[in-house]
């Protein structure tokens, strides 16, 4: 596929891997921390490290949104799709996520009807097809995929489609970018910043972390040779003396970001007082939820949700690998009682969670 | 392997690591036997100095008909396929029908004209059958079972234990066409491409090899792909497998398929491809020979056997880079064969 290729040029790759080398200091070491999953993926998957020198440390941040959906959300999504009458619609990633009581996909094969979709207006065309059934969509992601969900909800209004609700998960990335800042024994020196959400809500949003943390912030794409880019656009701003919010991109992101988009997620949805990130705990004015115009449509209105907290389970460290504190295989129970196909922890189960992509991909060549 | 879920769940279907587990936690501690142990493709059975390959493979593909073949083609192919990469010269299959009330007679006759096609293409009889119908309901339309049966020439020993550090990788074609034209028909995604299943028998690339010499292992790459195939071979030989991704043949179509849905080609099945290990100093001359077939003729060398680290499967990036190629851990596709 010709757009492919381009990206995955291996001559490209080698050219920026020695620029790289050639801007990096020797023996001091710069921590880059990408903060969405689908960046920790590419890595992984076409073994990235192996490009940079040792003095490059990537540190995977809390960019991937079925990893930060806390156990007791998973639960509520259980019990929702046991209701009866009730058709349960999400992403795939979200099937085998664990709860205290087992995964979605568990409950489908006790009987739950469990669809999985591909986007929101497949949930809502499920709906239209089977008026005798309740369809709940699971909404899960940041400002990346809430524009899907917010314009799913006004075709829903438009069209007064009754059987249709939302489980609104939604979460934002400043927040929790703040709260690792603002955590103990912080120790990372730049971010790669994820490219899709940017392309909603524009590079703005980081303004703060150069400003007020001192940390470059690079908003960058998802090919392998992207992400090598703006590593060299992290170490110039070090030898440059800079410390700015610099786009990579350019071919899709803008300052603004997309005012439509914007604008239909502020239409449906708000920002609630505080919501629980797996591993991060509560965090104020971080989570969304669906504005009260829209309550007809809201599953938390329509169901009565059980809501319990779940501790995460003892041995689980996905907290400390979502904020970089520590990588992946130095997690007590990585690759031994945590593995993919019986995940203790989020950060297993879906492909752009850090210990996957570590556990599928970099068993081989693990950095101390 | 341990079995430890309570109910099954369709990643126990999908090949990979949940399917191992449900065979050998479960199948095979109740029905154990020195035949069964090996879990071969195809059963490895002796009579009266014929040695013989045996095998069953179900098939609940959706949709029934898809473009490039139809659950005929595949049950015919699918069951010929394990017997050929047991090294066995497929000779009589059976056919069983689960039919659902109501499945219309002409579609069921397409079906049974494409096995006769199928059957007639493989050389092999369809020497006996069985029909079932069950309530409106109670299956999706049909379900195929096929089982055959083939004759092994003297002298022929395909097995993982005889794969050694330095022999060479071969793939007959292009990987994951049938997986994905099938997920495409299906009609969820929404996507459109020009991708036909590759559904096809591999019997003649398999005895073009086998007559070169130098064969150590065959398989097909079906559910679970040519990921999880070679992770089989890697920990029943105690080898690494490296491959190399510039290597790799796949349709563009079917790369940009994979690569809108997330799915890594590496794990989509195919219904009419040859997995060879094969000696290195053989390896130029089995791939002229693949590619001197029709069937053959995007056959390349992907990748080569290692001695370390043991039980893996390696993929050299096209980028430069080095990571692991993991078992398909299962993951809630559709139903493809």
């Amino acid at each position: 596929m010709r757009f492919l290729d381009e990206f995955r040029s291996g001559e490209l790759a080698r050219r920026l891997s020695r620029e790289i080398g050639a801007q990096v200091e020797p023996g001091r070491e710069v921590r880059i921390m990408e903060v969405c999953g689908g960046h920790t993926h590419v890595i992984s998957k076409h073994g990235l490290e192996d490009l940079v020198p040792d003095e490059i440390d990537f540190l995977h941040g809390p960019g991937c949104p079925v990893c930060v959906i806390p156990m007791g959300r998973v639960d509520d999504a259980i019990f929702l799709a046991e209701q009866p009458g009730v058709t349960f619609a999400t992403f795939g990633d979200m099937l085998r996520v664990p709860g205290g009581r087992g995964s979605l996909l568990q409950a489908k094969a006790r009987g739950a009807d469990v669809r999985m979709v591909y986007s929101p207006l497949d949930a809502l065309e499920l709906a239209r097809r089977n008026p005798d059934r309740r369809v709940v969509f699971l909404a899960i992601g940041f400002e990346t995929t809430a524009p899907a969900t917010a314009v799913t909800l006004l075709r829903c209004r438009e069209e007064g489609i009754g059987n249709f609700s939302v489980f609104c998960n939604h979460v934002t990335i400043g927040p929790p970018l703040r709260a690792i800042l603002d955590s103990p024994g912080l120790r990372l020196d730049a971010f790669i910043a994820p490219g899709h959400v940017s392309t909603v809500i524009g590079t703005g949003t980081y303004d703060f972390i150069a400003r007020d943390y001192g940390r470059p912030v690079v908003v960058t794409a998802f090919e392998p040779l992207d992400i090598l880019q703006a590593v060299v656009m992290v170490l110039r701003q070090f030898r440059e003396g800079r410390c700015e919010v610099e786009n990579q991109y350019t071919r899709v992101v803008r300052r603004e970001g997309n005012p439509r988009a914007i604008a239909a997620i502020s239409e449906t949805m708000e920002l609630g007082e505080t919501f629980e990130w797996r591993g991060l705990g509560w965090i104020e004015r971080s989570g969304l939820r669906l504005r009260p115009e829209f309550a007809d449509w809201d599953a938390e209105v329509c169901f009565e949700l059980p809501g319990n907290r779940v501790e995460d389970p003892k041995a689980c460290q996905c907290g400390e690998v979502l904020v970089g504190a520590i990588k992946p295989w130095e997690c007590k129970v990585f690759g031994t009682a945590c593995t993919p196909e019986r995940p203790i922890g989020t950060c297993m189960v879906s492909a752009e969670g850090a210990c996957a992509a570590y556990y599928n991909y970099g068993r081989v060549a693990m950095k101390a | 392997m341990k079995l430890r879920d309570d109910v099954v769940t369709l990643a126990h279907g999908a090949g990979g690591k949940a399917t191992r587990a449900l065979v050998e936690g479960l199948f095979l501690e109740e029905l154990r036997n020195p035949v069964l142990e090996p879990l071969g493709d195809a059963a490895l059975v002796e009579l009266e100095g014929t040695r013989l390959a045996f095998t069953t493979d179900s098939y609940v593909v959706k949709p029934i008909f898809f473009p490039g073949g139809s659950i005929g083609d595949l049950a015919v192919n699918g069951t010929v396929n394990d017997l050929a990469v047991a090294g066995a010269v497929p000779l009589w299959l059976s056919a069983g029908f689960v039919i659902e009330e109501g499945f219309p007679v002409a579609d069921l006759r397409r079906v049974a004209r494409d096995m006769a096609g199928a059957a007639e293409a493989a050389g092999v009889a369809i020497a006996t059958g069985d029909t079932k119908v069950v309530e409106r309901g109670n299956a999706d339309g049909l379900y195929v079972n096929t089982t055959g049966v083939g004759a092994l020439a003297p002298g022929v020993d395909v097995r993982p234990d005889r794969v050694q550090a330095g022999d060479r990788v071969l793939l007959s074609g292009t990987l994951g066409d049938h997986g994905m034209a099938v997920m495409i028909a299906r009609g969820d995604l929404r996507l459109e491409a020009d991708i036909e299943s590759d559904t096809a028998p591999v019997h003649e690339l398999a005895a073009a090899l086998l007559e070169l010499g130098g064969v150590r292992w065959m398989r097909d790459p079906t559910r679970g792909g040519l990921a999880t195939a070679l992770n089989e071979l890697a920990r029943h030989a105690g080898v690494a497998v490296v491959l190399a991704e510039d290597a790799l043949p796949v349709l563009p179509e079917v790369a940009g398929a994979c690569e809108i849905l997330g799915i890594d080609p590496l794990y989509v099945a195919s219904e009419g491809r040859l997995i060879a290990v094969v000696a290195a100093e053989t390896a130029a001359a089995a791939l002229a020979a693949l590619r001197s077939r029709p069937l053959g003729a995007n056959a390349a060398v992907i990748g080569s056997i290692g001695d370390d680290p043991q039980g893996l499967v390696l993929l050299d990036t096209s980028l430069g880079g080095r990571r692991i190629v993991d078992a398909l851990v299962g993951d809630p596709l559709p139903r493809i064969c």
